[in-house]
């Protein structure tokens, strides 16, 4: 089934000159699994083509149960030249966290309450979904 | 066995110092390593020094180390702080003055060597190339734009200065996990050589050098981010580094925020090219092979760092000037806040076509749409946006029209389409700074090197 990244993984981003950087984490051993076999240098060059210039790095850590990515020519040359709001390329995770892959719909990530597929109208977390009292709260 | 407890201070210029206070007060920290200086903030400090020859450093270190300093003196707890941007002599200047009129006493050091702006022909004479790291340009496209260009020091500097006494170190450019590292070199007296237990120590340094990213902050996900406690009160990140390497990462007790294997190896991958080999000054790290374990509590060990013999260059950064950035902004309401939107940037266009302006690029994005997600925006909203602004930018090599740009927007407000706020109609234009990475063998950097100690009374 195809499932949202977002829904299976967490992931920072960070910029280096021209350079976008993402770590990639699975919750979970299986999910890593998954990560790997379908997150593809080919799929992300296609998911960030309005941005990425250059080429697309990989390198998967089983250690950590994740895969770092990096995007060459994707900041506009860097954030002191950068006419984009997002200049240092903190948002290019979350970019990534809306790509769909292929997932075995057993996957056991796919039923923890942060994972549940949102409806327009959602409200997002809450103290009932996390199973923990939020900072907000 | 001998260990060492490092906390983090500041991640960038113009961070939040208020979580240090309790690093100091209850983590049991002896070291507070604070990193003023992000890729590009060099640019900004270039542009003070530009009006204020005494100026050029990170003006945070002053009323930071005012505040904190009683706290920290009566504990033993020393500073490492690459404050020093392009002028470490200025910011030790100023914190003198300051420490003087509040009757403070301390010994501080000054760090310089890494700044080789003055020394470009010099350098190329002796062979040093200076080509792009990345695309292997020659330097002479921007040669005559230059306006910095500093190496990454290691920390045998911030060692040395504190085996001389010092109780603040204040550096210019310097790898950013130094100001960790050479602490942990001073303290723990680990050789030189010894690549997997500077491994370790770079690990850690980097894990601190950008504050509230270890203990929770910004923890990019969906749903978990909400899960971080008091984010109000959160604690900086706090390595007890030990003699055989392994280091145990915390934060003070009952501070918010969260240290766990989630938020850590977060931290770990950020701003990282290859994992395999991450370049330092002091020794190549290989996150390959890193064991966390943790084990909860907001208690996470660490160990297995693979360590490589350091590299033979130094890498610097050079900034150049690179045009002016003109930017103006416009919002509107329901109905139709998208098409408002649209209707205003291309109004817009046709304002710069016919004046003639000439721009080398310009960027329009929708804020409340795609500002930040761009193409991953989901287009199903697009219609139905409660209300949308407009954010257009442009890049162009005439400072007068970067400046006159802004002043397009505010005739929108009754000559075009209804609903409209949030109006940005008279920005200031804006430098902007190409970034040139490069490698200068460390034969060619080192021995400028030079450390400054001085009481301050």
């Amino acid at each position: 089934m195809k499932v949202g990244l977002w829904r299976i993984a967490h992931a920072r981003s960070g910029d280096k000159a021209d350079r976008a950087d993402i770590g990639l984490f699975a919750y979970d051993a299986p999910t890593y699994e998954v990560l790997k076999r379908e997150v593809t240098r080919e799929r992300l060059a296609a998911h960030f083509a309005d941005i990425c210039q250059g080429t697309v790095e990989i390198w998967p850590l089983d250690n950590l149960l994740a895969v770092k990515i990096v995007l060459n020519a994707a900041l506009q040359g860097g954030a002191a030249r950068s006419l984009r709001m997002d200049s240092l390329g903190k948002a290019v995770a979350a970019r990534l966290l809306r790509m769909e892959i292929e997932a075995p719909a057993d996957l056991p990530r796919l039923s923890h309450p942060s994972a549940r597929p949102r409806e327009s109208g959602d409200p997002g977390p809450s103290k009932e979904r996390t199973g923990f009292p939020l900072s907000r709260e | 066995m001998k260990s060492v407890r490092i906390g983090a201070g500041l991640g960038f210029y113009g961070d939040s110092w208020r979580p240090v206070r309790a690093s100091i007060e209850s983590g049991g920290v002896k070291y507070i390593a604070s990193d003023h200086l992000a890729e590009l903030t060099l640019a900004i400090l270039q542009k003070d020094r530009q009006k204020d020859p005494n100026a050029g450093y990170a003006r945070d270190c002053v009323p930071m180390l005012i505040e904190l300093w009683p706290l920290a003196a009566g504990r033993g707890v020393k500073f490492v702080m690459n404050a020093g941007g392009l002028n470490p002599h200025g910011a030790r200047e100023a914190v003198a003055r300051a420490f003087r009129e509040k009757g403070y006493k301390a010994t501080i050091a000054v760090i310089t060597g890494d700044s080789i702006s003055d020394r470009i022909d010099d350098l190329q004479v002796r062979g040093e190339t200076l080509a792009h790291m990345d695309t292997g340009a020659d330097i002479g496209s921007v040669r005559e734009r230059l306006l910095f260009a500093n190496a990454y020091l290691g920390a045998a500097p911030i060692a040395e200065a504190l085996a001389q006494g010092a109780d603040i170190v204040i550096t210019g450019r310097v790898a950013d996990a130094a100001l960790s590292l050479g602490p942990i070199m001073h303290e723990l007296n680990w050789r030189w050589d010894d690549w997997e237990k500077l491994a370790q120590g770079l690990t850690v340094g980097h894990l601190l050098e950008c504050s509230g990213q270890a203990s929770g902050g910004n923890f990019g996900s969906a749903g978990e981010w909400a899960k971080v406690q008091n984010f109000l009160h959160l604690g900086y990140p706090i390595a007890e580094v030990s003699e055989d390497g392994s280091a145990l990462l915390t934060k003070a007790p009952g501070t918010g925020g969260r240290v766990s294997f989630d938020t850590l190896r977060q931290q770990l991958l950020y701003e990282v090219h290859n994992p395999h080999a991450y370049f330092s000054p002091d020794v190549v790290l290989d996150m390959g092979t890193l064991h966390f374990d943790d084990k909860g509590d907001d208690r996470v060990r660490i160990t297995g760092a693979g360590g490589a013999k350091r590299p033979d260059t130094l890498k610097v950064v050079a900034g150049y000037h690179d045009g002016w950035m003109g930017l103006g902004q416009i919002g509107f309401s329901w109905p139709d806040a998208y098409l408002k939107c649209e209707t205003s940037a291309n109004i817009i266009k046709g304002l710069i076509e016919e004046r003639g302006w000439a721009l080398d690029d310009i960027n329009i994005e929708y804020m409340g749409y795609n500002a930040l997600l761009g193409a991953n925006a989901d287009a199903s909203q697009r219609d139905s946006l409660n209300e949308c602004f407009l954010r257009m930018t442009v890049r162009t090599k005439d400072k007068r029209i970067a400046e006159g740009f802004s002043r397009l927007f505010p005739w929108l407000g009754l000559s075009g389409p209804p609903y409209a706020g949030g109006l940005r109609g008279s920005e200031r234009s804006r430098e902007l700074l190409g970034l040139w990475p490069t490698l200068v063998r460390r034969e060619a950097i080192e021995p400028g090197v030079a450390i400054d100690v001085e009481a301050v009374a």
